[in-house]
């Protein structure tokens, strides 16, 4: 243990504590702008620097370990002048048009520059003789370097975090700035789109292309049927935008505020995420007996999921021999657009061209994925517009909504069901449990041993996980499976994907389902929803996603009455034709800068 | 206190057989061999002068199987060009020098990064370590020496950020602590010195470190080796002892109407006329990587900070904001101000500015930006304003 004394107050700390990590204990805040706490650090900003009682210089306090003796001062007349002048110079080379900003009053820079009083404009003014364009080709993120305070938050996020490397420095000096590859538009580079970055970028020089108006068109046109769907993770985020705390379960709000906003029916991605593990599950015990029985060396496994547009991208790019074991099947949001121009229309009896589909989803990666050329089965655009949980609580104090003081409401039907298989695809590990939950049934006919089905090797937040089941007393069409003891893994985090990715190709891994969550800790960590994130909000986020697991009467996908019906009305089987035609894609290789 | 009259020395480039100085290290123990370093008081010559026995006994009380000896040889600071002479010239001293590190720490790999306009000297130094490579084989001390060329940044000099372009990233510098000496190169414990600095520890080997420390002042021990530019008759590479005054140097190298010196390069300070008999060159006065550069009457000392900053302002890496931002300030305040754009009491505003470079900046570039430009418009404020 190191002691040390803050501001005259005494703490004693663990070694290798940072003077940050110290003053907070003694719950003096001081300021930053790049560290973050996902990440590692970076000691660049210096904005959160303090005095050391006899020392020169002044220290970083994110970036300098505590030592025994240590006297600090937070909020000396040294560091007061130093601090300001850090943040006038940032204000200086910033193009601080903040009205007109898409973050304005979530921005970490305008907090410390009101925090601080500054915008006396001590300096000369050194952005606006120079031409910035914004890079707006990526349907998913806009990048704006007016805006960048060059803390390389995004640069780590997307190098330690996503091991992507899409975004870099480049350049020296006054010309130092966040670039891509040969300075591409970041459509045109390895970036899977994923929103790390834009998480965790302070100011809003990285956010999400949005699309509100087009929505807000849409939604005020009387010609139009606009039916929304929203993703699992997507009702455990967005109360933290609108005034809640993180880790509450909107559900029964997030509907009734999307009637009030005007969608003509707002459905649910679940009912397509139950549909997800019938297809998916169908097609990973196809593989295993092609596999086993046929003894087809051309069977690619293990087979890895498919579900999260950030992981497709990244496979695309990174390990496209692996392509063959990705399953064909759509995302559920990519399956939920199809479903709804085709069967929706037909039941409800509408013209499938005045159907504009908008998804609320918890991903930016959604939106990349949504304008994919292969997303077009029902003969139209099959998921119109994507907006992320950001967006929808935007669009909530837009249209003047007292969220939380909002009535519960229900989804509307046809393709509002959906089980509580359904609500962990939120998580990290989620689908896996979903999977084996129904899969082991199938197989053996009985659930699977796990207490209230709760599948607790999966879970959890660990960067790669390993479990397996045994499959014993399989029914008659599965007993090729008998005695197989079914292994999976499941990765979260494109980082701990590619170390996954690796251990396979290299033959240290040997399993046969593989789940990849592009996002820390799964769509509830994704790029789309409420900043800030950090591991804390994540781990309530997931809290709420198997406390409405536990809450919800059908937890199983087979066992979805809507799902059963599709089948039934429309569909046939899983894997059959009509799945095949709607259902499930394929994908490309992919360049790699 | 004793000052020191211009004195030339004969260290760094007298020839000598590397093979005996090695054999002599080779019997001494690596406590020894650190001793004499530190009895010599020898402190580092590439700018920061920390002293050399000191680094090499904090790296080797480091206890790893895998340590590094760097030798810095990018030799970018604006006026200085004794490292290329040196390695030119005596190659081999480097060399040994490094050998001698090696022993005392107990590193099997060291590394010479070479400026990147340095590359013509590739082939010699190549060639010459093979030599020194079968010198150390037939030793039996298992030492081997990478070159690794930088591509022309300045901030890749800086210590932590040689280490991070050797390690194939981008030269920025890291956060310290943890120093070099615990976790440098590779976050392995590494010595890193500079070229003059691991010859002189050759040279303290052979002659024993009375010799050494018999010469020059109690804070600036030894010799050292200048670049002498500017308006001089005498522009060239001089090994002088340490403690001599700006007057003294002045009267053996200035054309008779020298105003100002810059001492230490962009990093370094501008000292007047009027303080050239009170200020020593070396550690107790004002500190030199070697650049000594004179200004007569005829240069304007308004060109010469704008040259610097305009320097900083693109050599700063640009990872933090007082260094990135600061330097451009600086730089467009003084146009500013010179134009009429801004009055006089701004200049006031871009000092306090550049205390808090001082202060607050990453590392030693961002921090010493301050030096050249208080020191420059304190002395020569008419110059700059009008
Ligand atoms: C911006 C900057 C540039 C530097 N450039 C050099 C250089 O070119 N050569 C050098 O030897 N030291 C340079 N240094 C100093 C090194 O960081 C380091 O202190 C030195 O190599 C240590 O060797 P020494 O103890 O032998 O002087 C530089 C420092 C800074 C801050
Ligand atoms: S990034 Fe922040 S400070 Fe900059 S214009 Fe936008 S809201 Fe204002
Ligand atoms: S969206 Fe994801 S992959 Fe793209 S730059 Fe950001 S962090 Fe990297
Ligand atoms: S884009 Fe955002 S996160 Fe990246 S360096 Fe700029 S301000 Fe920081
Ligand atoms: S002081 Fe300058 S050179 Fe040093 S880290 Fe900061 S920006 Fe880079
Ligand atoms: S927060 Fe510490 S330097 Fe940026």
């Amino acid at each position: 243990m190191v002691k040390l004394s803050i501001n005259g107050l005494l703490v004693e700390v663990q070694e290798g504590t940072t003077i940050l990590e110290a003053a907070r204990q003694l719950n003096f805040r001081i300021p930053v702008l790049c560290h973050h706490d996902d990440l590692c650090v970076a000691g660049n900003c210096r904005v959160c620097v303090v005095e050391q009682l006899g020392g020169k210089a002044l220290l970083a306090a994110c970036a300098t370990p505590v030592a025994e003796g240590m006297q600090i001062l937070t909020n000396s007349l040294k560091v007061r002048t130093a601090r300001k002048h850090v943040i006038e110079l940032l204000l200086s080379e910033h193009n601080a048009d903040c009205t007109k900003c898409y973050k304005n009053g979530q921005c970490e820079l305008q907090n410390l520059s009101n925090e601080f009083s500054v915008g006396d404009h001590i300096f000369l003014d050194l952005i606006h003789h120079k031409d910035y364009t914004i890079d707006r080709y990526s349907p998913s993120i806009q990048k704006d370097d007016s805006k960048c305070i060059r803390c390389q938050r995004c640069v780590r996020t997307c190098e330690q975090l996503q091991g992507v490397n899409a975004l870099c420095v480049a350049h020296k000096g006054e010309a130092q700035k966040i670039s891509t590859f040969y300075d591409h538009s970041m459509a045109e580079v390895i970036c899977t789109n994923c929103g790390q970055c834009i998480n965790r970028c302070p100011t809003g020089a990285l956010v999400e292309r949005t699309y509100l108006d087009e929505v807000w068109d849409a939604i005020l046109d009387p010609e139009v049927h606009v039916v929304a769907q929203t993703a699992p993770a997507v009702r455990v985020g967005l109360g933290e935008d609108l005034g809640l705390e993180p880790g509450e379960r909107v559900t029964g709000k997030m509907v009734s505020a999307l009637k009030r906003l005007g969608f003509d029916a707002v459905l649910d991605t679940d009912f397509t995420a139950d549909l997800t593990i019938l297809e998916e599950g169908t097609e990973l015990l196809t593989r295993l007996k092609k596999a086993l029985v046929e003894k087809d060396p051309e069977v690619a496994l293990p087979m890895t999921t498919s579900c999260s547009p950030g992981w497709i991208k990244f496979i695309e790019h990174t390990f496209p021999e692996y392509l063959p074991n990705v399953s064909t099947c759509k995302s559920p949001q990519q399956m939920f657009g199809a479903l709804a121009k085709t069967y929706y229309a037909n039941d409800r009896e509408i013209d499938p061209k005045k159907i504009v589909t908008v998804s609320i989803m918890p991903c930016t990666a959604k939106k990349y994925e949504a304008d994919r050329p292969e997303m077009r089965s029902s003969g139209f655009k099959d998921v119109d517009y994507v907006i992320t949980t950001r967006e929808l609580a935007r669009m909530v104090r837009q249209a003047g909504i007292d969220f939380t003081m909002l009535k519960e409401d229900k989804f509307d039907r046809l393709m509002g069901d959906s089980s509580g298989a359904a609500v962990i695809f939120g998580a990290t590990g989620g689908v896996m449990e979903a999977a084996l939950r129904t899969a082991y049934e199938i197989i053996t006919g009985r659930e699977v041993p796990f207490e209230n089905l709760n599948i607790t090797p999966v879970r959890g937040f660990e960067g790669v996980r390993q479990a397996s089941v045994l499959l014993e007393d399989c029914v008659e069409e599965w007993s090729f499976l008998e005695g197989v003891e079914l292994k999976c893994a499941v990765a979260h985090g494109l980082s701990y994907a590619r170390e996954l990715m690796q251990a396979v190709k290299d033959g240290k891994i040997e399993v046969h389902f593989i789940e990849v969550m592009a996002c820390p800790g799964g769509c509830l960590g994704g790029g789309g929803q409420p900043i800030p994130t950090n591991q804390e909000i994540r781990e309530k986020r997931a809290a709420a996603i198997y406390d409405e697991d536990m809450h919800l009467a059908i937890r199983k996908s087979h066992e979805n009455p809507e799902v059963l019906k599709l089948y039934k009305n429309f569909l046939g089987e899983p894997l059959g034709h009509k799945s095949h035609e709607l259902l499930h894609t394929h994908y490309k290789e992919r360049e790699r800068y | 206190m004793k000052k020191i009259p211009v004195h030339r020395v004969d260290l760094i480039f007298e020839k000598i057989t590397c093979k005996e100085i090695f054999e002599k290290v080779m019997e001494a123990k690596p406590d020894e061999i650190i001793q004499s370093v530190i009895d010599s008081g020898l402190k580092g010559r590439g700018g920061a002068g920390f002293p050399t026995g000191l680094k090499w006994q904090f790296a080797a009380r480091e206890k790893n199987d895998e340590k590094y000896i760097v030798c810095n040889a990018d030799e970018g600071e604006p006026g200085t060009f004794k490292d290329r002479e040196i390695l030119d010239m005596v190659p081999e001293k480097v060399f040994c020098g490094m050998a001698i590190a090696s022993r005392a720490i107990g590193a099997k790999i060291g590394y010479i990064y070479l400026r990147g306009e340095y590359k013509f000297l590739v082939p010699k130094l190549e060639e010459r370590l093979k030599d020194f490579h079968g010198l150390m084989k037939k030793m039996g001390h298992p030492f081997t020496i990478h070159l690794r060329l930088g591509s022309g940044a300045y901030i890749c000099g800086e210590e932590s950020a040689l280490f991070e372009s050797i390690e194939g990233r981008r030269g920025e510098p890291r956060n310290k602590p943890p120093y070099p000496t615990k976790e440098g190169l590779f976050n392995k414990p590494t010595c890193i010195n500079n070229v003059e600095t691991l010859v002189y520890t050759v040279m303290i080997q052979k002659y024993g470190a009375m010799h050494f420390k018999e010469m020059g002042t109690k804070d600036s021990r030894g010799s050292k080796v200048f670049s002498v530019s500017g308006d001089t008759p005498k522009a060239g590479i001089f090994e002088l002892e340490l403690g001599m005054s700006v007057k003294e140097f002045v009267e053996e190298f200035g054309d008779g109407d020298t105003k100002a010196v810059q001492v230490g390069g962009a990093a370094g300070f501008c000292v007047p006329r009027k303080r050239f008999d009170e200020t020593i060159i070396g550690f107790e006065g004002v500190p030199t990587g070697g650049s000594m550069k004179l200004f007569n009457s005829s240069r304007s000392m308004y060109n010469v900070l704008h040259n610097y900053l305009d320097f900083f302002a693109e050599e700063s890496c640009g990872q933090c904001t007082p260094c990135r931002v600061g330097c451009q300030q600086l730089l467009k305040g003084i146009e500013a101000v010179k134009k009429g754009e801004k009055s006089i009491k701004y200049l006031d505003e871009l000092v306090k500015l550049a205390a808090t470079m001082k202060i607050a900046a990453k590392c030693g570039l961002g921090q010493s930006v301050g030096n050249a430009f208080s020191s420059i418009v304190d002395n020569f404020k008419e110059e700059i304003i009008y």
